[in-house]
Protein backbone atom coordinates (compact mmCIF):
# COMPACT_ATOMS: atom_id res chain seq x y z
CA UNK A 1 0.00 0.00 0.00
CA UNK A 2 2.99 2.26 0.80
CA UNK A 3 4.26 1.80 -2.56
CA UNK A 4 1.45 2.79 -4.32
CA UNK A 5 0.68 5.86 -1.96
CA UNK A 6 4.37 6.94 -2.24
CA UNK A 7 4.24 6.90 -6.21
CA UNK A 8 0.63 8.71 -6.02
CA UNK A 9 2.21 10.98 -4.55
CA UNK A 10 4.93 11.53 -6.29
CA UNK A 11 2.48 12.22 -9.23
CA UNK A 12 0.54 14.78 -7.83
CA UNK A 13 3.40 16.50 -6.62
CA UNK A 14 5.02 16.80 -10.32
CA UNK A 15 1.03 17.88 -11.67
CA UNK A 16 0.80 20.80 -8.65
CA UNK A 17 4.57 22.37 -9.58
CA UNK A 18 4.38 22.10 -13.15
CA UNK A 19 2.50 25.20 -13.14
CA UNK A 20 2.10 25.28 -17.17
CA UNK A 21 0.71 22.15 -17.01
CA UNK A 22 -1.77 22.81 -14.51
CA UNK A 23 -3.00 26.31 -16.45
CA UNK A 24 -2.54 23.93 -20.19
CA UNK A 25 -4.93 21.14 -18.89
CA UNK A 26 -7.86 23.54 -18.16
CA UNK A 27 -7.19 25.58 -20.82
CA UNK A 28 -8.45 23.44 -23.92
CA UNK A 29 -11.52 22.18 -22.17
CA UNK A 30 -12.58 25.88 -21.09
CA UNK A 31 -12.17 26.73 -24.85
CA UNK A 32 -14.23 24.28 -25.73
CA UNK A 33 -16.60 25.04 -23.44
CA UNK A 34 -16.94 28.71 -24.79
CA UNK A 35 -16.39 28.19 -28.17
CA UNK A 36 -19.39 25.57 -28.30
CA UNK A 37 -21.45 26.22 -25.35
CA UNK A 38 -22.12 29.55 -26.47
CA UNK A 39 -21.81 29.46 -30.44
CA UNK A 40 -24.24 26.70 -30.66
CA UNK A 41 -26.31 27.31 -27.94
CA UNK A 42 -28.64 29.41 -29.96
CA UNK A 43 -28.96 27.23 -32.62
CA UNK A 44 -29.92 24.00 -30.14
CA UNK A 45 -32.55 25.55 -28.34
CA UNK A 46 -33.83 26.91 -31.59
CA UNK A 47 -34.51 23.22 -32.46
CA UNK A 48 -36.41 22.87 -28.97
CA UNK A 49 -33.58 21.19 -27.12
CA UNK A 50 -33.42 23.38 -24.45
CA UNK A 51 -30.27 24.97 -22.70
CA UNK A 52 -27.08 23.91 -24.87
CA UNK A 53 -24.88 24.57 -21.63
CA UNK A 54 -26.87 22.03 -19.16
CA UNK A 55 -26.06 19.90 -22.36
CA UNK A 56 -22.50 20.39 -22.99
CA UNK A 57 -20.70 20.53 -19.65
CA UNK A 58 -21.21 17.02 -18.80
CA UNK A 59 -19.33 16.30 -22.07
CA UNK A 60 -16.64 18.91 -21.74
CA UNK A 61 -16.15 17.06 -18.26
CA UNK A 62 -15.67 13.81 -20.00
CA UNK A 63 -13.70 15.31 -22.41
CA UNK A 64 -11.48 16.61 -19.76
CA UNK A 65 -11.28 13.61 -17.75
CA UNK A 66 -10.22 11.55 -21.21
CA UNK A 67 -7.56 13.51 -22.45
CA UNK A 68 -5.48 14.01 -19.41
CA UNK A 69 -5.54 10.27 -17.97
CA UNK A 70 -5.13 8.96 -21.41
CA UNK A 71 -2.06 11.87 -21.85
CA UNK A 72 -0.77 10.74 -18.54
CA UNK A 73 0.41 7.94 -20.08
CA UNK A 74 3.61 10.43 -21.12
CA UNK A 75 4.70 10.30 -17.54
CA UNK A 76 5.78 6.58 -18.02
CA UNK A 77 7.50 7.29 -21.56
CA UNK A 78 9.16 10.22 -19.79
CA UNK A 79 10.28 8.25 -16.53
CA UNK A 80 11.77 5.56 -18.82
CA UNK A 81 13.57 8.08 -21.14
CA UNK A 82 14.99 9.72 -18.18
CA UNK A 83 15.40 6.50 -15.84
CA UNK A 84 13.25 7.00 -13.14
CA UNK A 85 11.43 4.18 -14.19
CA UNK A 86 14.68 1.99 -13.54
CA UNK A 87 14.85 2.95 -10.03
CA UNK A 88 11.13 1.63 -9.35
CA UNK A 89 11.66 -1.60 -11.54
CA UNK A 90 14.70 -2.70 -9.45
CA UNK A 91 13.31 -1.81 -6.26
CA UNK A 92 12.16 -5.31 -3.97
CA UNK A 93 8.23 -4.19 -5.02
CA UNK A 94 5.35 -5.33 -7.36
CA UNK A 95 5.30 -4.23 -10.81
CA UNK A 96 1.50 -4.49 -9.87
CA UNK A 97 1.84 -2.03 -7.26
CA UNK A 98 4.42 0.73 -9.17
CA UNK A 99 1.56 0.49 -12.04
CA UNK A 100 -1.21 0.60 -9.92
CA UNK A 101 0.32 3.57 -8.24
CA UNK A 102 0.82 5.62 -11.58
CA UNK A 103 -2.90 5.09 -13.08
CA UNK A 104 -4.40 6.18 -9.88
CA UNK A 105 -1.88 9.14 -9.65
CA UNK A 106 -2.96 9.76 -13.61
CA UNK A 107 -6.50 9.19 -12.87
CA UNK A 108 -7.09 11.41 -9.60
CA UNK A 109 -5.33 14.48 -11.49
CA UNK A 110 -8.09 13.83 -14.17
CA UNK A 111 -10.62 13.61 -11.98
CA UNK A 112 -9.79 16.76 -9.89
CA UNK A 113 -9.32 18.69 -13.82
CA UNK A 114 -12.97 17.32 -14.36
CA UNK A 115 -13.98 18.39 -10.44
CA UNK A 116 -12.47 21.88 -11.35
CA UNK A 117 -14.04 22.29 -14.98
CA UNK A 118 -17.65 21.31 -13.16
CA UNK A 119 -17.03 24.05 -10.78
CA UNK A 120 -16.23 26.67 -13.10
CA UNK A 121 -19.29 25.90 -15.24
CA UNK A 122 -21.04 26.73 -12.46
CA UNK A 123 -20.15 30.54 -12.75
CA UNK A 124 -20.75 30.50 -16.54
CA UNK A 125 -24.67 29.63 -15.16
CA UNK A 126 -24.37 25.41 -15.27
CA UNK A 127 -26.93 23.87 -13.01
CA UNK A 128 -26.52 20.71 -11.70
CA UNK A 129 -30.39 19.09 -10.72
CA UNK A 130 -29.24 17.62 -7.29
CA UNK A 131 -26.12 17.89 -5.17
CA UNK A 132 -26.52 14.31 -4.19
CA UNK A 133 -25.96 13.16 -7.52
CA UNK A 134 -23.49 15.63 -8.89
CA UNK A 135 -21.02 13.92 -5.95
CA UNK A 136 -21.81 10.35 -7.83
CA UNK A 137 -20.77 11.98 -10.74
CA UNK A 138 -17.18 12.30 -8.89
CA UNK A 139 -17.61 8.66 -9.50
CA UNK A 140 -18.82 8.19 -12.63
CA UNK A 141 -15.39 10.49 -13.41
CA UNK A 142 -12.76 8.25 -11.33
CA UNK A 143 -14.30 4.66 -13.15
CA UNK A 144 -13.69 6.97 -16.27
CA UNK A 145 -10.59 8.06 -15.56
CA UNK A 146 -9.23 4.89 -14.55
CA UNK A 147 -10.22 3.13 -18.05
CA UNK A 148 -7.97 5.59 -19.39
CA UNK A 149 -5.25 5.83 -17.50
CA UNK A 150 -4.85 2.59 -17.51
CA UNK A 151 -5.21 2.35 -21.27
CA UNK A 152 -2.20 5.24 -22.00
CA UNK A 153 -0.06 3.29 -19.52
CA UNK A 154 -0.81 0.12 -21.70
CA UNK A 155 0.51 1.64 -24.72
CA UNK A 156 2.85 3.80 -23.37
CA UNK A 157 4.39 0.92 -21.79
CA UNK A 158 5.01 -0.42 -25.50
CA UNK A 159 6.42 2.67 -26.71
CA UNK A 160 10.05 4.27 -25.87
CA UNK A 161 9.15 8.02 -27.50
CA UNK A 162 6.85 10.57 -26.60
CA UNK A 163 5.93 12.30 -29.91
CA UNK A 164 4.88 9.30 -31.15
CA UNK A 165 3.25 8.69 -28.19
CA UNK A 166 1.48 12.22 -28.67
CA UNK A 167 -0.02 11.46 -32.25
CA UNK A 168 -0.92 7.88 -31.39
CA UNK A 169 -3.20 9.64 -28.67
CA UNK A 170 -4.35 12.21 -30.53
CA UNK A 171 -5.24 10.05 -33.57
CA UNK A 172 -7.60 7.63 -30.49
CA UNK A 173 -8.44 10.69 -28.50
CA UNK A 174 -9.86 12.88 -31.21
CA UNK A 175 -12.63 10.40 -32.50
CA UNK A 176 -13.37 8.91 -28.76
CA UNK A 177 -14.20 12.58 -27.99
CA UNK A 178 -16.45 13.71 -31.17
CA UNK A 179 -18.02 10.34 -31.60
CA UNK A 180 -19.32 10.21 -27.81
CA UNK A 181 -22.39 12.04 -27.86
CA UNK A 182 -20.29 14.94 -25.50
CA UNK A 183 -21.66 17.45 -28.25
CA UNK A 184 -24.34 16.11 -29.73
CA UNK A 185 -27.52 14.26 -28.31
CA UNK A 186 -27.51 10.50 -29.26
CA UNK A 187 -31.20 10.64 -30.76
CA UNK A 188 -32.35 10.33 -34.41
CA UNK A 189 -28.57 10.03 -35.07
CA UNK A 190 -27.86 8.20 -38.77
CA UNK A 191 -27.70 4.98 -38.50
CA UNK A 192 -23.70 4.54 -39.03
CA UNK A 193 -23.11 6.99 -36.09
CA UNK A 194 -25.40 5.31 -34.04
CA UNK A 195 -23.61 2.40 -34.19
CA UNK A 196 -19.94 3.73 -34.01
CA UNK A 197 -21.15 6.27 -30.50
CA UNK A 198 -22.25 3.00 -28.98
CA UNK A 199 -19.37 1.09 -29.71
CA UNK A 200 -17.37 3.78 -27.82
CA UNK A 201 -16.23 3.51 -24.73
CA UNK A 202 -16.62 7.27 -23.73
CA UNK A 203 -20.70 7.41 -24.59
CA UNK A 204 -21.06 5.36 -21.53
CA UNK A 205 -19.36 7.99 -19.39
CA UNK A 206 -20.89 10.90 -20.89
CA UNK A 207 -24.10 9.58 -21.05
CA UNK A 208 -23.94 8.75 -16.99
CA UNK A 209 -21.91 11.58 -16.31
CA UNK A 210 -24.89 13.72 -17.38
CA UNK A 211 -26.97 11.89 -15.81
CA UNK A 212 -25.34 12.45 -12.65
CA UNK A 213 -25.58 15.86 -13.47
CA UNK A 214 -28.62 17.17 -14.77
CA UNK A 215 -30.91 14.23 -14.87
CA UNK A 216 -30.95 13.60 -18.69
CA UNK A 217 -29.83 10.07 -20.17
CA UNK A 218 -29.95 7.93 -23.01
CA UNK A 219 -28.75 4.44 -21.65
CA UNK A 220 -29.73 2.91 -18.56
CA UNK A 221 -27.58 4.20 -15.51
CA UNK A 222 -27.21 0.48 -14.81
CA UNK A 223 -25.94 -0.93 -17.97
CA UNK A 224 -24.12 2.22 -18.40
CA UNK A 225 -21.96 1.29 -14.97
CA UNK A 226 -21.63 -2.23 -15.83
CA UNK A 227 -20.16 -1.83 -19.11
CA UNK A 228 -17.80 0.77 -17.69
CA UNK A 229 -16.65 -1.08 -14.78
CA UNK A 230 -16.04 -4.33 -17.23
CA UNK A 231 -13.81 -1.99 -20.06
CA UNK A 232 -12.33 -0.76 -16.56
CA UNK A 233 -11.09 -3.62 -15.41
CA UNK A 234 -10.45 -5.18 -18.57
CA UNK A 235 -7.82 -2.50 -19.29
CA UNK A 236 -5.91 -2.52 -15.91
CA UNK A 237 -5.26 -5.87 -16.38
CA UNK A 238 -4.28 -5.49 -20.16
CA UNK A 239 -2.15 -2.39 -18.90
CA UNK A 240 -0.42 -4.57 -15.54
CA UNK A 241 0.29 -7.39 -18.30
CA UNK A 242 2.00 -5.26 -20.51
CA UNK A 243 3.59 -2.93 -17.91
CA UNK A 244 5.08 -6.23 -16.36
CA UNK A 245 6.66 -7.38 -19.24
CA UNK A 246 8.20 -3.98 -19.94
CA UNK A 247 12.36 -4.42 -19.91
CA UNK A 248 14.28 -1.23 -20.08
CA UNK B 1 28.15 -12.50 -2.76
CA UNK B 2 27.79 -13.04 -6.82
CA UNK B 3 28.28 -15.53 -8.32
CA UNK B 4 27.50 -15.60 -12.24
CA UNK B 5 27.15 -18.85 -14.34
CA UNK B 6 27.42 -19.12 -18.12
CA UNK B 7 25.49 -16.18 -18.71
CA UNK B 8 24.56 -15.30 -21.75
CA UNK B 9 21.88 -12.94 -24.00
CA UNK B 10 20.88 -12.62 -27.38
CA UNK B 11 19.57 -10.20 -29.12
CA UNK B 12 18.53 -11.96 -32.39
CA UNK B 13 21.18 -12.71 -33.72
CA UNK B 14 23.23 -10.59 -31.60
CA UNK B 15 25.02 -12.35 -28.73
CA UNK B 16 25.65 -9.19 -26.51
CA UNK B 17 26.77 -11.46 -23.29
CA UNK B 18 28.59 -14.62 -24.46
CA UNK B 19 28.47 -17.86 -21.91
CA UNK B 20 30.07 -15.22 -19.00
CA UNK B 21 31.14 -16.81 -15.65
CA UNK B 22 32.80 -14.99 -12.55
CA UNK B 23 32.44 -14.76 -8.78
CA UNK B 24 32.84 -11.78 -6.42
CA UNK B 25 32.94 -12.39 -3.11
CA UNK B 26 32.17 -10.51 0.20
CA UNK B 27 33.76 -6.96 0.38
CA UNK B 28 35.51 -6.92 -2.53
CA UNK B 29 36.04 -4.48 -5.05
CA UNK B 30 35.37 -5.65 -8.49
CA UNK B 31 36.06 -3.83 -11.47
CA UNK B 32 34.15 -4.92 -15.00
CA UNK B 33 35.60 -3.44 -17.72
CA UNK B 34 35.61 -3.23 -21.58
CA UNK B 35 35.17 -0.85 -24.59
CA UNK B 36 32.10 0.86 -25.44
CA UNK B 37 29.32 -1.88 -26.14
CA UNK B 38 31.43 -5.28 -25.23
CA UNK B 39 28.04 -6.55 -22.97
CA UNK B 40 29.08 -4.51 -19.24
CA UNK B 41 25.96 -2.79 -18.96
CA UNK B 42 23.49 -5.60 -20.46
CA UNK B 43 25.22 -7.78 -17.29
CA UNK B 44 24.30 -5.19 -15.11
CA UNK B 45 20.50 -5.06 -16.38
CA UNK B 46 20.62 -8.91 -15.77
CA UNK B 47 22.14 -9.13 -12.84
CA UNK B 48 19.80 -6.38 -11.49
CA UNK B 49 16.83 -8.25 -12.62
CA UNK B 50 15.37 -5.69 -14.85
CA UNK B 51 16.51 -8.01 -18.16
CA UNK B 52 15.93 -11.59 -18.44
CA UNK B 53 18.80 -13.61 -19.20
CA UNK B 54 18.76 -15.90 -22.75
CA UNK B 55 20.59 -18.84 -20.26
CA UNK B 56 22.93 -19.26 -17.65
CA UNK B 57 22.61 -18.60 -13.34
CA UNK B 58 23.71 -16.04 -11.29
CA UNK B 59 23.02 -16.11 -7.24
CA UNK B 60 22.96 -12.56 -5.10
CA UNK B 61 23.72 -12.75 -1.85
CA UNK B 62 22.74 -16.69 -2.30
CA UNK B 63 19.35 -15.90 -3.62
CA UNK B 64 18.78 -16.93 -7.36
CA UNK B 65 17.69 -14.02 -9.53
CA UNK B 66 14.87 -16.18 -11.34
CA UNK B 67 13.60 -17.89 -8.02
CA UNK B 68 14.01 -15.00 -5.23
CA UNK B 69 14.29 -11.71 -7.58
CA UNK B 70 12.50 -9.68 -4.70
CA UNK B 71 15.37 -11.22 -2.08
CA UNK B 72 17.46 -10.17 -4.81
CA UNK B 73 16.21 -7.10 -5.19
CA UNK B 74 16.51 -6.05 -1.75
CA UNK B 75 20.45 -7.01 -1.46
CA UNK B 76 21.76 -4.25 -3.88
CA UNK B 77 21.93 -1.00 -4.34
CA UNK B 78 22.68 0.37 -8.13
CA UNK B 79 24.08 3.99 -9.57
CA UNK B 80 22.78 3.72 -13.18
CA UNK B 81 24.99 4.70 -16.01
CA UNK B 82 22.24 7.62 -16.91
CA UNK B 83 20.69 9.18 -14.12
CA UNK B 84 17.30 8.01 -12.53
CA UNK B 85 16.77 10.54 -10.14
CA UNK B 86 13.62 12.55 -10.26
CA UNK B 87 14.17 16.03 -11.43
CA UNK B 88 11.21 17.48 -10.42
CA UNK B 89 11.52 16.57 -6.91
CA UNK B 90 14.07 17.38 -4.28
CA UNK B 91 16.85 15.37 -2.82
CA UNK B 92 14.96 14.65 0.26
CA UNK B 93 11.47 13.40 -2.01
CA UNK B 94 13.77 11.29 -3.77
CA UNK B 95 15.43 9.55 -1.05
CA UNK B 96 12.30 9.32 0.90
CA UNK B 97 10.63 7.12 -2.53
CA UNK B 98 13.45 5.07 -2.38
CA UNK B 99 13.59 4.48 1.54
CA UNK B 100 9.15 3.74 1.08
CA UNK B 101 9.95 1.29 -2.14
CA UNK B 102 12.65 -0.47 0.16
CA UNK B 103 10.39 -0.88 2.72
CA UNK B 104 12.92 1.13 5.38
CA UNK B 105 11.14 1.20 8.87
CA UNK B 106 9.83 4.19 9.46
CA UNK B 107 11.18 5.61 12.49
CA UNK B 108 14.67 5.22 10.36
CA UNK B 109 13.67 7.12 7.56
CA UNK B 110 14.89 10.29 8.77
CA UNK B 111 17.68 9.60 10.48
CA UNK B 112 19.25 7.46 7.96
CA UNK B 113 18.43 10.14 4.81
CA UNK B 114 20.20 12.68 7.50
CA UNK B 115 23.42 10.95 7.32
CA UNK B 116 23.58 9.60 3.98
CA UNK B 117 23.01 13.02 2.06
CA UNK B 118 25.73 14.49 4.98
CA UNK B 119 27.82 11.34 3.79
CA UNK B 120 27.52 13.15 0.09
CA UNK B 121 27.20 16.31 1.37
CA UNK B 122 24.15 17.48 -0.40
CA UNK B 123 22.46 17.62 3.24
CA UNK B 124 21.89 21.74 2.82
CA UNK B 125 20.43 21.02 -0.47
CA UNK B 126 18.14 18.57 0.15
CA UNK B 127 14.70 20.85 -0.39
CA UNK B 128 16.44 21.66 -3.52
CA UNK B 129 14.69 20.48 -6.65
CA UNK B 130 17.26 17.56 -8.52
CA UNK B 131 16.80 20.00 -11.65
CA UNK B 132 19.05 22.36 -9.72
CA UNK B 133 21.91 20.18 -9.62
CA UNK B 134 25.12 20.03 -11.25
CA UNK B 135 25.76 16.33 -13.17
CA UNK B 136 28.37 15.50 -9.98
CA UNK B 137 25.54 16.54 -7.14
CA UNK B 138 23.31 14.41 -9.17
CA UNK B 139 26.10 11.43 -9.14
CA UNK B 140 26.20 11.63 -5.27
CA UNK B 141 22.38 11.94 -4.71
CA UNK B 142 22.00 8.56 -6.61
CA UNK B 143 25.02 7.21 -4.49
CA UNK B 144 23.54 7.70 -1.13
CA UNK B 145 20.14 6.82 -2.37
CA UNK B 146 21.88 3.34 -3.68
CA UNK B 147 23.35 2.88 0.28
CA UNK B 148 20.08 3.94 1.97
CA UNK B 149 18.73 0.31 2.29
CA UNK B 150 21.89 -1.27 3.13
CA UNK B 151 22.68 -3.16 0.95
CA UNK B 152 25.41 -6.01 0.41
CA UNK B 153 26.21 -5.14 -2.57
CA UNK B 154 26.77 -1.71 -4.82
CA UNK B 155 26.73 -1.69 -8.41
CA UNK B 156 28.23 1.12 -10.04
CA UNK B 157 28.07 1.77 -13.65
CA UNK B 158 30.12 4.43 -14.77
CA UNK B 159 29.92 6.29 -11.60
CA UNK B 160 32.19 8.85 -12.52
CA UNK B 161 31.88 9.60 -16.11
CA UNK B 162 31.93 13.23 -16.65
CA UNK B 163 32.56 14.22 -13.41
CA UNK B 164 35.87 16.55 -12.27
CA UNK B 165 38.79 15.16 -10.72
CA UNK B 166 37.65 16.82 -7.24
CA UNK B 167 34.34 15.27 -7.38
CA UNK B 168 35.80 11.91 -8.60
CA UNK B 169 38.08 11.60 -5.47
CA UNK B 170 35.14 12.50 -3.46
CA UNK B 171 32.88 9.76 -4.89
CA UNK B 172 35.55 7.14 -4.36
CA UNK B 173 36.32 7.84 -1.02
CA UNK B 174 32.56 7.51 0.41
CA UNK B 175 32.46 4.19 -1.31
CA UNK B 176 35.60 3.02 0.34
CA UNK B 177 34.32 3.97 3.34
CA UNK B 178 31.31 2.13 2.78
CA UNK B 179 33.13 -0.35 1.62
CA UNK B 180 35.41 -0.99 4.77
CA UNK B 181 32.36 0.30 7.25
CA UNK B 182 30.19 -2.31 5.87
CA UNK B 183 31.84 -4.84 3.99
CA UNK B 184 29.67 -3.65 0.78
CA UNK B 185 30.89 -5.95 -2.04
CA UNK B 186 31.43 -2.91 -4.66
CA UNK B 187 30.92 -3.75 -8.70
CA UNK B 188 31.58 -1.26 -11.33
CA UNK B 189 32.64 -0.37 -14.67
CA UNK B 190 34.47 2.33 -15.64
CA UNK B 191 36.80 3.84 -18.33
CA UNK B 192 39.21 5.34 -16.00
CA UNK B 193 42.25 2.66 -15.83
CA UNK B 194 43.34 5.11 -13.25
CA UNK B 195 40.45 4.70 -10.50
CA UNK B 196 40.64 0.82 -11.73
CA UNK B 197 44.63 0.64 -10.21
CA UNK B 198 43.48 2.52 -7.02
CA UNK B 199 40.86 0.39 -5.74
CA UNK B 200 40.15 -2.31 -7.59
CA UNK B 201 41.00 -5.59 -5.94
CA UNK B 202 40.00 -8.12 -8.89
CA UNK B 203 39.27 -7.13 -12.51
CA UNK B 204 37.68 -8.66 -15.52
CA UNK B 205 37.74 -7.37 -19.23
CA UNK B 206 35.11 -8.43 -21.07
CA UNK B 207 34.99 -7.93 -25.47
CA UNK B 208 32.27 -8.58 -27.94
CA UNK B 209 30.31 -10.46 -24.78
CA UNK B 210 33.24 -12.80 -23.38
CA UNK B 211 35.41 -12.56 -20.50
CA UNK B 212 38.86 -12.33 -21.70
CA UNK B 213 40.49 -12.46 -18.69
CA UNK B 214 39.92 -12.05 -14.87
CA UNK B 215 42.33 -11.66 -11.68
CA UNK B 216 43.94 -8.80 -9.55
CA UNK B 217 45.72 -6.39 -11.67
CA UNK B 218 49.37 -7.60 -10.92
CA UNK B 219 48.73 -10.89 -12.51
CA UNK B 220 46.98 -9.25 -15.56
CA UNK B 221 49.99 -6.77 -16.30
CA UNK B 222 52.57 -9.92 -15.55
CA UNK B 223 50.32 -11.37 -18.30
CA UNK B 224 50.19 -8.85 -20.86
CA UNK B 225 53.78 -7.61 -20.24
CA UNK B 226 52.13 -4.24 -19.86
CA UNK B 227 53.58 -1.65 -17.60
CA UNK B 228 49.81 -0.21 -17.05
CA UNK B 229 46.38 -1.07 -16.71
CA UNK B 230 45.41 1.16 -19.35
CA UNK B 231 48.11 -0.30 -21.70
CA UNK B 232 47.00 -4.58 -20.77
CA UNK B 233 43.19 -2.76 -21.67
CA UNK B 234 44.80 -2.01 -25.20
CA UNK B 235 46.54 -4.88 -25.59
CA UNK B 236 43.89 -6.86 -24.41
CA UNK B 237 40.87 -5.33 -26.60
CA UNK B 238 42.81 -3.63 -29.61
CA UNK B 239 43.15 -0.38 -31.09
CA UNK B 240 39.32 0.13 -32.78
CA UNK B 241 37.14 2.28 -31.62
CA UNK B 242 33.91 0.72 -30.65
CA UNK B 243 30.65 2.03 -31.99
CA UNK B 244 27.72 2.15 -29.61
CA UNK B 245 23.90 2.52 -29.93
CA UNK B 246 23.34 5.75 -28.65
CA UNK B 247 21.40 5.71 -25.28
CA UNK B 248 17.88 6.61 -24.15
CA UNK B 249 19.67 9.59 -22.44
CA UNK B 250 21.70 10.98 -26.00
CA UNK B 251 18.20 10.35 -27.94
CA UNK B 252 16.14 12.45 -25.40
CA UNK B 253 18.89 15.25 -25.64
CA UNK B 254 17.48 15.98 -28.20
CA UNK B 255 14.11 15.60 -27.88
CA UNK B 256 13.88 17.30 -24.55
CA UNK B 257 14.48 20.73 -26.23
CA UNK B 258 12.14 20.01 -28.53
CA UNK B 259 9.76 19.02 -26.28
CA UNK B 260 10.42 20.97 -23.04
CA UNK B 261 8.01 21.21 -20.19
CA UNK B 262 9.43 24.08 -18.62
Amino acid sequence: MNTVYILWQRQLKRFYRNKSRVIGSFAQPLLFLVAFGFGFGPVFEQAGQGSYLQFLVPGIISMSVLFSSIFSGIELIWDKQFGFLKETLVAPVSRLKIMIGKVLGGATIAVMQGIIILLISLLFGFKIYNIWFALLSILAMLITAILFTAIGTAIASKLTDMQGFQLLMNLLVMPLFFLSGALFPLENLPKAISIITSLNPLTYAVDLIRYFLIGINSFSVVISIIILIILMSFSVVIASKLFSRMEV
Amino acid sequence: MIKIKNLTKVYGKNTVVDNISLEVSRGEIFAFLGPNGAGKSTTIKMLTTILKPTSGNVSLNGFDIFKDSKKVRESFGIVFQDPSVDDELTAYENMKIHAVLYKVPKIEIEERIKKLLNIVELYERKDDYVSTFSGGMKRRLEIARGLLHVPKILFLDEPTVGLDPQTRKHIWEYILKINKLEETTIFFTTHYMDEVEKVAKKVSIIDKGKIITTGNIKDILKKTKTKSLEDAFIKITGYNIREEEASNLDRMRLGRKLHSRK
